[in-house]
């Protein structure tokens, strides 16, 4: 069905990935990336972890300190996590749907090289101001709050053209993937016959092309603000400094989402796959998955609870937020369904899609403590705060991808994994994740502020818990290098369908995959 | 998908994806360099914006020959509908951040900023009306609405007419009819900027009206220069059309070049008509 021998004069080393228009190697591009940011992302947030080890200031100053947690924050959402998935799709959505590409294969080169300057321009003021030239990086925190962001020093520019760079990155990754969902799926695949995956991820690009956008207009006001005299966040003419963090969130909540909906997507077939049964409830979940969709972009404000927004405001952000807790229980009910009463077994990637279930789980029944108003205006801005989103977070754009790296590796590389090992990194990334966050709800609870280097002594047991936590999380990642470089090396052959219970008309290709997946397209019945 | 068509063209390769992302690079470093008090981040722009413009050049340019040497059919030709349809939304979204901040500061901030216990603000003095600069903002003379702006908005609205004419003589295989809407809305679009270029002029010198004059003065030129950054954009591409159907690039089945085109400028029309309404009218 599909000739394996590439183009004649396809380009070698270097230039074979400066030019590819091919969805693997883009794919590949994707996720290497996404790794490398992981790692400088976690990297920095460990010299964090470092200096709260102990009450008082040990290794560094503040302003050092506020320069890593906002770096932290912006390379794990906008480098690593979104990076992550859209490397997913790039890999499997052709091969899902029985294309021969991505719909528009040289726009999909480019959605990939906007990301390494773009991540290059937000860490070069960290670097010059490591080495005493300038101010150093963003220092406001992710939220990049005015008049914070309006006052502080040159990083904040570097940050604003960085966001527009890869904001620029995932609209047009998104566009490719809607079109390519759109347009290149194979004869007789209707929508609602659609791998749950590549709903998912055209939910995902939907919610990125709203709000992406909105981000862009709102940074060019900060910079407009800063250097060239408007007053859009300043009230002495007539601006306000809330109006950014309308802006900011109408972006930041539905991302929540745009992190957790190509997951969603990608889990079912995860769980379906290794409890050897069918998808329970397809048409339940992908309709959940348009409410999430529509509820992400109508409930920002309740990040906002404690800015003096009116009564009226916060009752209807309160409540439209708890709603979302209604499509999500469809989705647990449904993913949870799917296991019932199979034939389970516990792979590498069933172990991560069942912990990322379980601790995401956590991660949205806390969100519900912070979703009623009058509880948020004491957990804001506590430690139980970043404890919840870390829950949320983890769980899936770590554990979440990790399942489908694992699922699909033996498909892209042709060899199996060292199952062994790939069990040992989920239960140490399993331990150290708990370990890291768990401790931090309690502080939370107890009054410990986020964002502040320094802090009473009375948390110093929970917080040295979190930061040995910490270090076992970062181990857990060089163990799935390891996994990765040496399944890529060699190992088992993999088959075309590499799990006895697996799905879907990627299995139908050989592993690894030819160059072009589906060079004429298969019939779907 | 594919009923008729039995393959997809996937171009082999690309050269100048990862040279446009330095270009962009470079003049987003430069002009950080030149805000922070470095003139030399000029250069650094400049060279960036060559790359830039090189590129689209050379870029646009393949896209054209591949188009004309007849790689594109109509699952292609779908898949860039599609594609700028979606760009078009994401735009949409762009303009929709600015209009939001004007309502959010007019509707909400002002009127909050005013409302505020006498005793305990700084701003006792302020009533929030509209248009505003702000409690401690330079006074300045808002724009009128039925002047140039009045006529700039039948300018925009008879050049979504010329096209579409264009766009009839095109179905019908009218080719001077096709050259000759384009020429005019082409007339028109630098029209409108002509006068745009003149409204702002009269803002700065006899107004007062400046990006400085507060909240009025700020979203005023955000939503307006962004929209005649727009237009520019948008009659740079129906110059490159109307050169194109000058040369026969386009048949009455397969000219997805000259409707996307239109399409982007009825978009910047749409745009107008909020823009008139809510900055200028209201």
């Amino acid at each position: 069905m599909s000739h394996d021998t590439p183009h004649d004069a396809l380009p070698t080393g270097m230039k074979r990935w400066l030019y590819t228009t091919n969805h693997k190697d883009i794919g590949t591009m994707y996720l290497v990336f996404a790794l490398i940011m992981l790692l400088t992302g976690g990297a920095m947030i460990l010299a964090v972890r470092a200096e709260l080890f102990q009450p008082g200031l040990q290794l560094m100053q503040p302003d050092l300190f506020n320069q890593l947690i906002t770096l932290h924050g912006l390379v794990m959402v906008f480098g690593a996590a979104m990076p992550a998935a859209t490397g997913l799709a790039n890999w499997m959505l052709p091969m899902m749907l029985g294309a021969p590409d991505m719909a528009l294969p040289r726009l999909n080169n480019w959605s990939f090289w906007i990301l390494p300057p773009a991540a290059l321009l937000l860490v070069t003021p960290f670097i010059l101001g490591l080495a005493g030239v300038g101010t150093g990086a963003v220092d406001t925190g992710w939220t990049m709050y005015a008049p914070l962001s309006i006052q502080t020093g040159w990083g904040m520019d570097f940050a604003i053209f960085s966001v527009h760079m890869l904001g620029a990155s995932s609209i047009l990754a998104s566009i490719n993937v809607i079109v390519t969902i759109l347009n290149m799926r194979a004869p007789g695949m209707t929508l609602m016959k659609m791998p749950m995956f590549a709903w998912g991820f055209l939910m995902t690009a939907t919610l990125l092309i709203i709000i992406m956008p909105v981000l862009a207009g709102g940074v060019t006001m900060v910079l407009m603000d800063r250097h060239f005299g408007t007053h859009f966040f300043n009230a002495a003419g007539g601006g306000d400094p809330v109006l950014w963090e309308h802006i900011f969130w109408f972006m930041g909540h539905p991302e929540v989402y745009v992190l957790l909906l190509p997951i969603a997507g990608a889990i079912p077939h995860v769980l379906s796959a290794f409890a050897r049964k069918p998808i329970y409830g397809y048409k339940a979940q992908v309709y959940s998955l348009w409410a999430i969709t529509f509820l992400s972009v109508v409930v920002w404000a309740h990040h906002m609870f404690t800015s003096g927004m009116s009564v009226g405001g916060q009752l209807y952000f309160m409540y439209s937020t708890m709603l979302i807790s209604l499509p999500l229980a469809v989705l647990f009910f449904c993913w949870i369904a799917t296991l019932w009463r199979g034939a389970m077994s516990f792979e590498a990637p069933m172990l991560f899609a069942l912990g990322f279930v379980t601790l995401f789980g956590w991660g949205g029944l806390t969100g519900l403590v912070l979703a009623d108003a009058a509880a948020d205006a004491q957990y804001h801005n506590a430690y139980f705060l970043v404890a919840h989103f870390h829950y949320a977070l983890y769980p899936t754009t770590v554990m979440g991808v990790m399942a489908a790296v694992y699922f699909w590796l033996p498909k892209w590389t042709g060899h199996m994994y060292n199952e062994r090992l790939a069990k040992v990194h989920f239960w140490v990334a399993f331990v150290g994740m708990n370990l890291t966050f768990l401790p931090q709800f309690f502080v939370g609870l107890a009054g410990m502020p986020r964002r502040i280097p320094d802090y009473a002594l009375q948390f110093a047991e929970f917080n040295m818990l979190s930061s040995v936590g910490s270090l076992i999380l970062g181990v857990s990642h060089l163990i799935f290098i390891y996994v990765v470089i040496q399944c890529v090396r060699g190992g088992a052959k993999a088959e075309s369908r590499a799990w006895e219970g697996a799905n879907g008309l990627e299995w139908t290709l050989s592993s690894p995959p030819p160059y072009h997946s589906f060079d004429v397209q298969p019939v779907v019945r | 998908m594919s009923e008729t068509q039995a393959h997809y063209y996937v171009p082999h390769h690309s050269h100048y994806s990862a040279l446009l992302s330095a270009g962009v690079f470079l003049l987003a470093l430069g002009f950080i360099l030149r805000l922070n008090g470095m003139p030399p981040g000029v250069w650094s722009m400049l060279t960036g914006f060559g790359v830039m413009l090189f590129v689209l050049f050379r870029w646009f340019g393949m896209v054209i020959s591949e188009s004309v040497g007849d790689l594109y059919h109509r699952w292609e030709d779908r898949s860039f509908r599609w594609g700028m349809a979606w760009f078009i939304f994401s735009e949409v979204m762009f303009f929709a951040a600015f209009f939001g901040a004007l309502y959010y500061l007019r509707v909400i901030a002002a009127p909050e900023l005013a409302s505020f216990d006498p005793a305990y603000t700084p701003y006792p003095n302020f009533t929030g009306a509209w248009p505003s600069s702000g409690p401690k903002g330079d006074p300045f003379t808002p724009m009128a609405a039925w002047g140039i702006p009045a006529i700039n908005t039948l300018i925009l609205l008879s050049s979504g007419v010329t096209v579409t004419w264009a766009h009839w003589g095109l179905l019908k295989g009218r080719r001077a009819q096709l050259v000759a809407g384009l020429a005019m809305t082409v007339a028109l679009g630098l029209l409108f900027l002509g006068l745009q270029a003149y409204e702002y002029h009269e803002a700065y010198t006899e107004l007062g009206l400046t990006l400085k004059a507060g909240a009025y003065g700020a979203t005023f030129f955000m939503l307006t220069g962004f929209h005649g950054f727009h237009v520019t954009l948008g009659t740079i591409m129906l110059i490159v059309i109307l050169l194109r159907s000058m040369k026969g690039h386009f048949s009455a089945e397969n000219h997805f070049g000259f409707e996307a085109v239109a399409w982007y400028w009825h978009f910047v029309d749409v745009v107008w008509l909020l823009l008139f309404v809510f900055v200028y009218w209201l």
